[in-house]
């Protein structure tokens, strides 16, 4: 290692942080100012305390053409650990399935699961539509997330990890009389318990930022994702609450960011403690 | 109380037969080494007694009765794996309570055998512990204890002490002898040590390329090697081989490189000039007697005795290995004599062992 202080690469470095906190310093500093200041282009970079109370008016009553924002809040958060868990159960089940069991056109069934990799949601938005319209899941929380719960990367990584048990585990499981399911139980999920919290992140962020699907699929306000508020706040006409905007923006990074911190304290520990 | 049978045991994994015919018998309490060179298909054959495999053919009974279709958890039957495989996340307790959890055992009684399997193995202060906080040594005895603690019928042990170090394994190796005796459960335990296969089983089976080689004493298997494969197999160095042909009438062995031996222990049967190979191991060769002149490669001193490397001056002769004790004489060339009580006679054709009046 160097020890002498590489100027340059501290510089290149502190110009990233600024290229990626400003921005956000300044939606934290806007919003707490004057909405017409903003219109005018007079952003302070220093927050004004005055403006605090705007988050809890913005959070309880919501602005104009809006749902509250906490009432956003937990319909987000509620969908986001649905798709995450949702697509962490059925991905760790046909993964276990794909690597555990032989059974006839197991190798189909994992190609098949490989190829939706290349459907995306947007691709297959219609069908799916139709689909959750016939079942009457329209305009209903179910509707919000059941759809994203199917997940080919997800059921890929979780392959990989499973792959990366030992035989010698699953045969002194299996001598130990421990059937299938307590096998998935007692051994899989508790050894693969990292990977499923680094993987719970990813899949939170993701279903926090859904856009697309929650617009078609629910119209109804009441159903509102805090994404979804968002632009309905920002509208199309030209006099805009700049400031309860970038209140609700500030507000709307607080769960997913909660989230990272909290497991990623718990995935790193299990990363490092854990066997290789 | 359980006796083992196999009976024309086989394994075909595609095309690639593993195991070609095994039929063995194990008496309550015996101890049996399996022993041969990697990939002969000794786990192979463990995994079919386990039930992790079912065979291509054949029948496994254990005391008498036929098991060869039943699950693993239903043969009552234990297993130490060659990477102990235990449970990383469990405790060293739950790794042995694991197995008698699932057999719906009361707390009480886990607690009783877990602990009384603890006190055997010199674990008692390290239940709490996780794998990865112990060492090799102490891994491979949870890995026993996680047998001990089932009460099995049957003990299989898959190499178990070949991921310790020297020291540790000539400990672990006595200690598993130890145990084994005490507890008196059959055991089949598969190694491709030698020291292992010498010292630790009753019987032991000699494996070969999915084959019975020999099933004897180890000390019989010593002795008297079934063929070739064994006599070279079993022992270190390796048996020295050196073609000769029969002659007086199959009283004697004349060796291509000149001198003709007598046998001590009786003719072999066969026409003269049979083509025999005739096996002498490196203790057995005599220094300093001009019987054979032997062109010296490579000295290497053990200490307390010495290896000598050569080979005989005729052209593509094969190496030959030469045990002295004490230092050996700086030469070039040593005379060296064979001690014709401790020769093996082989049919050079065959490979297999021919027996005086055979
Ligand atoms: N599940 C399997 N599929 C195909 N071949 C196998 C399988 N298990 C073992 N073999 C082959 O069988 C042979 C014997 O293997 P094994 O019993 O593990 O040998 P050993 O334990 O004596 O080293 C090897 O050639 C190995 O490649
Ligand atoms: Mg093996």
């Amino acid at each position: 290692m160097n020890r002498k202080p590489d100027y340059l690469t501290h510089a290149v470095l502190a110009l990233g942080v600024v290229l990626f906190a400003l921005p956000v310093w300044l939606v934290l500093a806007g919003s707490t100012q004057e909405s017409e200041a903003i219109t005018r282009g007079d952003l302070s970079l220093i927050p004004h305390l005055s403006g605090l109370p705007r988050y809890w008016q913005v959070l309880t009553e919501g602005t104009r053409g809006a749902e509250p924002v906490w009432h956003m809040l937990a319909i987000s958060s509620a969908m986001a650990l649905c798709i995450a868990l949702g697509k962490i159960t059925i991905s760790i089940l046909s993964a276990y399935a794909v690597v555990f069991f032989r059974f006839p056109l197991r190798k189909l069934a994992f190609w098949s699961i490989f190829v939706t990799l290349m459907l995306p949601v947007e691709v297959r938005i219609i069908p799916t539509y139709s689909v959750m319209a016939q079942f009457g899941l329209i305009n209903t929380f179910t509707g919000l997330w059941v759809p994203l719960i199917a997940s080919a990367t997800a059921t890929l990584l979780f392959r990989q990890v499973f792959v990366a048990i030992p035989d010698e585990l699953v045969e002194a499981a299996r001598m130990d009389g421990a059937g299938p399911l307590r096998f998935l139980r007692d051994i899989v999920i508790p050894v693969s318990g990292a990977n499923i919290a680094a993987l719970f992140v990813i899949l939170f962020v993701y279903g926090w930022n859904q856009y697309l699907w929650p617009l078609l699929v629910a119209t109804d306000p009441s159903l509102d994702t805090i994404v979804i508020g968002l632009v309905k706040m920002i509208g199309i006409d030209s006099d805009t609450d700049w400031a309860a905007v970038m209140a609700t923006a500030v507000m709307a990074l607080l769960p997913p960011v909660a989230v990272v911190v909290l497991m990623q304290r718990w995935f790193v520990a299990g990363l490092t403690e854990g066997e290789k | 109380m359980a006796t083992l049978e196999l009976n024309g045991l086989r394994k075909r994994f595609g095309d690639t037969q593993v195991l070609r015919q095994i039929d063995l018998s194990l008496t309550d309490g015996e101890m049996l080494v399996i022993v041969g060179a990697s990939g002969c298909g000794k786990s192979t054959l463990l995994r079919l007694v386990a039930g992790l495999e079912t065979p291509t053919a054949g029948t496994v009974r254990l005391d008498g009765r036929d098991i060869t279709q039943l699950d693993p958890s239903a043969r009552d039957i234990a297993m130490v794996f060659q990477n102990y495989a235990l449970y990383p996340h469990f405790s060293v307790f739950d790794n042995m309570a694991y197995g008698l959890r699932i057999r719906g055992l009361s707390k009480a009684a886990i607690q009783a055998r877990v602990d009384a399997a603890a006190a055997m193995l010199g674990l008692g202060d390290l239940l709490t512990r996780k794998p990865r906080q112990l060492s090799g040594g102490q891994r491979q005895r949870v890995a026993m204890g996680r047998a001990i603690v089932r009460e099995p019928k049957l003990f299989l042990f898959d190499e178990p002490l070949s991921n310790l170090d020297a020291k540790l394994r000539v400990q672990m190796r006595a200690e598993i002898r130890r145990l084994q005796r005490r507890l008196g459960i059959t055991s089949l335990y598969v190694t491709h040590d030698q020291v292992e296969a010498m010292t630790l089983g009753d019987r032991l089976l000699v494996m070969h390329e999915g084959r019975p080689a020999q099933l004897a004493t180890p000390m019989e298997v010593f002795e008297q090697p079934a063929d070739t494969y064994v006599a070279s197999f079993i022992g270190a160095p390796a048996m020295n081989f050196l073609p000769a042909i029969l002659t007086e009438h199959g009283a004697a062995a004349r060796l291509d490189a000149g001198p003709t031996i007598r046998f001590t222990d009786g003719p072999r049967a066969g026409p003269e000039g049979m083509a025999l190979t005739l096996g002498i191991r490196p203790e057995h060769l005599t220094v300093g007697d001009p019987q054979l002149r032997v062109q010296v490669d490579l000295i290497e001193p053990l200490g307390s005795e010495t290896l000598i490397h050569g080979h005989l001056p005729t052209a593509g002769a094969p190496p030959m290995v030469i045990k002295v004790a004490g230092r050996a004489p700086a030469s070039e060339a040593i005379a060296v004599g064979i001690q014709a009580e401790h020769l093996h006679v082989f049919n050079r054709e065959t490979g297999m062992r021919k027996a005086p009046g055979a």
